[in-house]
């Protein structure tokens, strides 16, 4: 039987996508009554006085509600998603600000009308009264405290946490040589080009509530939903309609509009909408990447890091509705593909009046990446070594594996790297990109005075974190099989990526297989859509259940063929004993079979009939048996599986305006065996550009007051086509994981990882100044020329 | 008297109404809108194609281009008052009547040219009209081509595959057609 497994599929997904018949969540709810917000134009104040007499004057206007008209579960803060012992000052917002506001764009009052138009009109004319407090704006002044975000929260620290293997202090302080950084890396945004979006439904004779909503979590976004309505789950649906893009920020959950809007829906009994606009998506949902670090690291002659010390902190943002996550990546997966003999790292989590922080692809490994590969530059270059053979020197080697970093990974389980080859990659990457010959092309560039760099960067990611996910494969009676699994999809071609793994369980073919995910009415539990999770647990997930309804429908086919279910094969649909084309029955007809009848529903149901045959000694269906042609199963590995890779690149830096071009990048990448090369290559490109818009490009940029100055794709530079490579090279080594039955590692995020590192590195190399902060813009670079100067 | 298709929810609110008249997809549509309503929006919630998407509402990333008068155009930047009369094409309108995909669209699918879609209607419109204007572009005009519309998903690279695809396409089935037609005439003496 020939696989899909490995293939280059052509996405499911493509066809509806291409015809505009695609399904996001503006697309529904047509006759729905609009929301829109009342937001905070300061980044802190107290507020004195709402006055809604205006707005009320407005034509279309069905409601407008504050704080003081929530309900009690829904006047109470949202939820702290993922709580943490190190998070002894844990604050998260109020769905309608509460008497304060602590970031630009925190919703403060609800308008509902008959459209948007309306909708915003109303909105313009509440007049909300502030009293000003002063806003903390940037590390530097959350660390100074001189002002604080929460009264309540001294010094403006959510958190402080450590962790260490080995005496660091004491491998410093006995090292040959010892070398200090500061590091820092600016804000980002996920931006996808879809923002934000929730429609909600209820049903008052019925008393159930359907919400949609453009989310990486629809039983996240049901338990959370219910839980501040007052529901039972069972009356609770939510459904993930085609999702613009995720990249992190539809992790979280519930966004204030995700429980307002289905109570409106509730309270007023009819459909109600709300769709993010960008300006508000960049000032109403989540920011990223904002960290400043201080490296102490001791090494020997060789370049081997005797004892790594790190100490960061992390801009928060005014809330942690998730947590402590993006510090914790960024504190273990810094390590990279290295064996330091002692480690220690400390991070403050501080807040700021600013949007709140939380995970956007890659999720803190950007900025640990940043700062491991410029401490493996800074090394090379006072000992004067080749920077990949510094690199080579600290890998852990390939039969060192399973590696035990000694630390707590983000899912509170040991990080314990399962496979990986990084010697092997570093040959690829070096081959590929000519490491070793680039001092030829480097004179032949400076001889036409041209400056040019090339820079190299790894990384090691912790991908298929559980706790687990599900699938439920059923065959219909057409002989058509219908998956679900309950994580939601943004873009990545889970449908595609599903169906070739059933669809080689099964022996059936792949346009038979239709794959739903995010809809908790096909099923129920789950975790959602994030650090690269799909293929390794829903993968897994639904193979294990495709394997369960094979074997029941070989087991029902044996009894009907009267053979042995190990004689059985199925293939291109067929139920046949193997290799005998002519002996076989359908698997809708097995599907028939598997589900006895009183009644028929068509001629090809009458095969199940009762008086159609069948051994009368025995009950219809076995007591430890069930009807139908079905499996559900859950995966819940041990711990996450380690993908890893590397990124070289070849820069120009020009001698006059400081634009930087990127003249070659090169991806070797390992993410265990691949299902779809097409779509690990689509993710692979995605995520390399957004890595090149972060280092080079995007930065969120807050004036003292709290201002967000670039709210508007006209200033904050996201990439057009001009801005990424010509060609991203990619090659793949394939390193199983043995933690699940794939062999699969995460690939969603891996592109945008090393994005700042290398590109450092490669300016770095191509000025001879040092990169310490990124992103790097033309100014930023003619800066520090003129500071070296 | 043609009837709007949809009433807005505006004429209950005692705004002013307008009607525009528009062939869409090559149907004649009618919609009665206030003057601020934008044409993005007239198209998704009046005439209730919503294959057209609005990403930015500002002009910049390209998602709501549709082709007005056969020239690629950002809706959200529009009055649908001012298109008045207009000849629109929207995502909806590209694939021939018996459903078969247009070389655009058949390129985007072949070469993994979307992700999660959103920004896939502007990409389709403004190519398919690039296309007409450059229907042999090298890489330099590909990338020209593509050069305004905003993708966060793919990074460009299988989208620049796409254009070059689909203008093979292009070509193959022009040259299939005239081959079809050749054969199709009787031969004779010239």
């Amino acid at each position: 039987m020939s696989s899909l497994f490995g293939s280059r599929v052509q996405r499911v997904e493509d066809d509806r996508l291409i015809r505009g018949r695609g399904a996001y969540l503006d697309d529904l709810g047509a006759d729905a009554l609009a929301a829109a917000f009342v937001r905070s134009p300061l980044a802190h104040a107290r507020i004195t006085d709402i006055d809604v007499s205006r707005a009320l004057e407005v034509p279309g206007l069905v409601a407008i509600y504050t704080h003081q008209d929530l309900p009690t579960r829904l006047a109470e803060p949202l939820p702290l998603l993922i709580p943490h012992p190190a998070l002894t000052h844990g604050r998260t917002p109020y769905a309608l600000a509460n008497g304060e506001v602590n970031h630009v764009g925190e919703a403060v009052v609800m308008v509902v009308a008959a459209d948007r138009y309306l909708a915003e009109d109303a909105a313009d004319l509440v007049d909300v009264s502030y009293e000003p407090l002063p806003a903390v704006v940037g590390l530097d002044a959350a660390r100074a405290a001189v002002h604080l975000v929460h009264d309540d929260v001294p010094g403006n620290r959510a958190a402080n946490a450590a962790q260490e293997h080995g005496d660091t202090a004491a491998a410093i302080a006995s090292a040959p040589h010892v070398l200090e950084l500061d590091l820092e890396i600016e804000r980002s945004a996920s931006t996808p080009l879809e923002g934000r979006g929730v429609l909600a439904q209820w049903d008052e004779q019925q008393r159930r509530l359907v919400v949609w909503t453009s989310t990486q979590t629809s039983t996240g976004v049901r338990a959370a939903v219910a839980a501040k309505l007052g529901l039972d789950l069972t009356q609770v649906d939510v459904i993930t309609p085609d999702v613009g893009g995720g990249f992190g920020v539809k992790i979280v959950h519930p966004w204030p509009e995700e429980v307002l809007v289905p109570w409106a829906a509730q309270v007023l009994g009819k459909p109600v909408k709300f769709t993010e606009d960008r300006r508000e998506h960049f000032i109403a949902s989540a920011h990223e990447r904002g960290q400043q670090h201080h490296v102490t690291v001791g090494y020997d002659d060789e370049g081997r890091i005797l004892g790594l010390d790190v100490r960061f902190w992390h801009d928060n943002g005014a809330y942690v509705p998730y947590g402590l996550i993006v510090p914790i990546v960024t504190s273990t997966q810094l390590l990279g593909p290295y064996k330091p003999a002692a480690y220690r790292v400390e991070f403050d989590s501080l807040y700021t009046n600013t949007v709140l922080v939380t995970p956007y692809r890659g999720a803190g490994r950007p900025q640990g990446c940043f700062v491991m590969e410029r401490t493996m530059d800074a090394i090379a270059a006072a000992l004067c070594l080749d920077r990949t053979l510094v690199r080579e020197r600290n890998f852990i080697q390939p039969g060192e594996m399973p590696y035990d970093q000694g630390l707590i990974f983000q899912d509170g389980r040991p990080l314990i790297y399962d496979s990986g080859d990084y010697p092997a990659m570093l040959s690829k990457i070096k081959d590929m990109i000519g490491w070793d010959k680039f001092g030829s092309l480097r004179d032949a560039a400076a001889a036409e005075g041209r400056r040019i760099g090339i820079g190299l960067a790894c990384y090691v990611e912790g991908t298929g974190v559980g706790p687990y996910e599900g699938g439920h494969v059923m065959v219909e009676t057409s002989g058509k099989v219908k998956v679900a699994t309950g994580l939601t999809s943004q873009g990545q071609g889970h449908q595609t990526m599903l169906a070739q793994l059933v669809a080689d369980e099964l022996g059936v073919p792949i346009t038979d297989v239709e794959v739903v995910t995010g809809d908790t009415r096909r099923f129920g539990y789950a975790v959602g859509t994030f650090a690269s999770r799909t293929a390794v647990m829903s993968g897994s997930a639904v193979t294990l259940a495709a394997r369960k309804a094979k074997d029941k429908a070989l087991r029902v086919a044996a009894d009907a063929l009267e053979v042995s279910p190990a004689d059985l094969e199925i293939t291109g649909g067929m139920v046949q004993v193997k290799g005998d084309p002519d002996s076989g029955i359908s698997l809708g007809t097995v599907a028939v079979l598997s589900n006895p009848l009183r009644y028929a529903f068509d001629d090809a149901a009458k095969a199940a009939t009762q008086f159609a045959g069948g051994d009368m000694s025995k009950p219809p269906v076995a007591p430890d048996d069930e009807p139908g042609i079905e499996g559900r199963a859950y995966f819940s590995p041990v711990r996450s599986t380690f993908a890893g890779g590397m990124h070289a690149a070849i820069v120009e830096t020009d001698p006059d305006t400081a634009e930087v071009t990127i003249l070659r990048y090169c991806v070797v990448h390992d993410c265990g065996k691949l299902i779809n090369p097409l779509i690990v290559e689509g993710q692979i490109h995605g995520g390399v550009a957004q890595g090149v818009g972060g280092a080079l490009y995007e930065r969120i940029a807050y004036d003292e007051a709290g201002q967000l100055v670039n709210a508007s794709f006209m200033d904050f530079l996201m990439p057009y086509v001009s801005e990424v490579p010509r060609e991203i090279e990619i090659d793949h080594l394939e390193t199983p994981s043995p933690l699940n039955p794939l062999g699969v590692k995460g690939a969603g995020e891996a592109g945008v990882i090393p994005g700042s590192a290398v590109l450092a590195a490669a300016v770095e190399d191509a000025e001879a100044i040092p990169i310490r902060s990124m992103p790097l813009s033309p100014s930023d670079l003619f800066e520090l020329r003129r500071a070296d100067r | 008297m043609s009837s709007p298709d949809v009433l807005h929810g505006a004429e209950l609110h005692g705004e002013e109404l307008h009607e525009v008249r528009l062939i869409v997809n090559g149907a004649a549509r009618m919609a009665r809108v206030p003057a601020r309503r934008l044409l993005s929006d007239c198209i998704r919630h009046d005439l209730r194609l919503t294959g057209t998407h609005v990403g930015c509402e500002h002009g910049v990333c390209g998602a709501c281009t549709i082709l007005l008068d056969g020239a690629p155009v950002r809706s959200c930047l529009l009055l649908a008052v001012s298109a008045d009369g207009a000849d629109i094409t929207t995502v909806e309108g590209l694939a021939e009547p018996d459903g078969t995909l247009s070389p655009v669209q058949q390129a985007f699918s072949e070469c993994h040219g979307l992700q999660c879609g959103f920004c896939t209607p502007g990409f389709l419109t403004t190519i398919t009209a690039g296309l007409l204007a450059v229907p042999n572009p090298d890489d330099e005009q590909a990338r020209e081509m593509i050069g305004g519309n905003l993708c966060r998903c793919t990074g460009y690279q299988n989208i620049l595959a796409s254009v070059h695809r689909a203008a093979e396409i292009t070509r193959d089935r022009a040259s299939r057609g005239a081959g079809q037609e050749a054969a199709a005439t009787p031969a004779g003496p010239p």
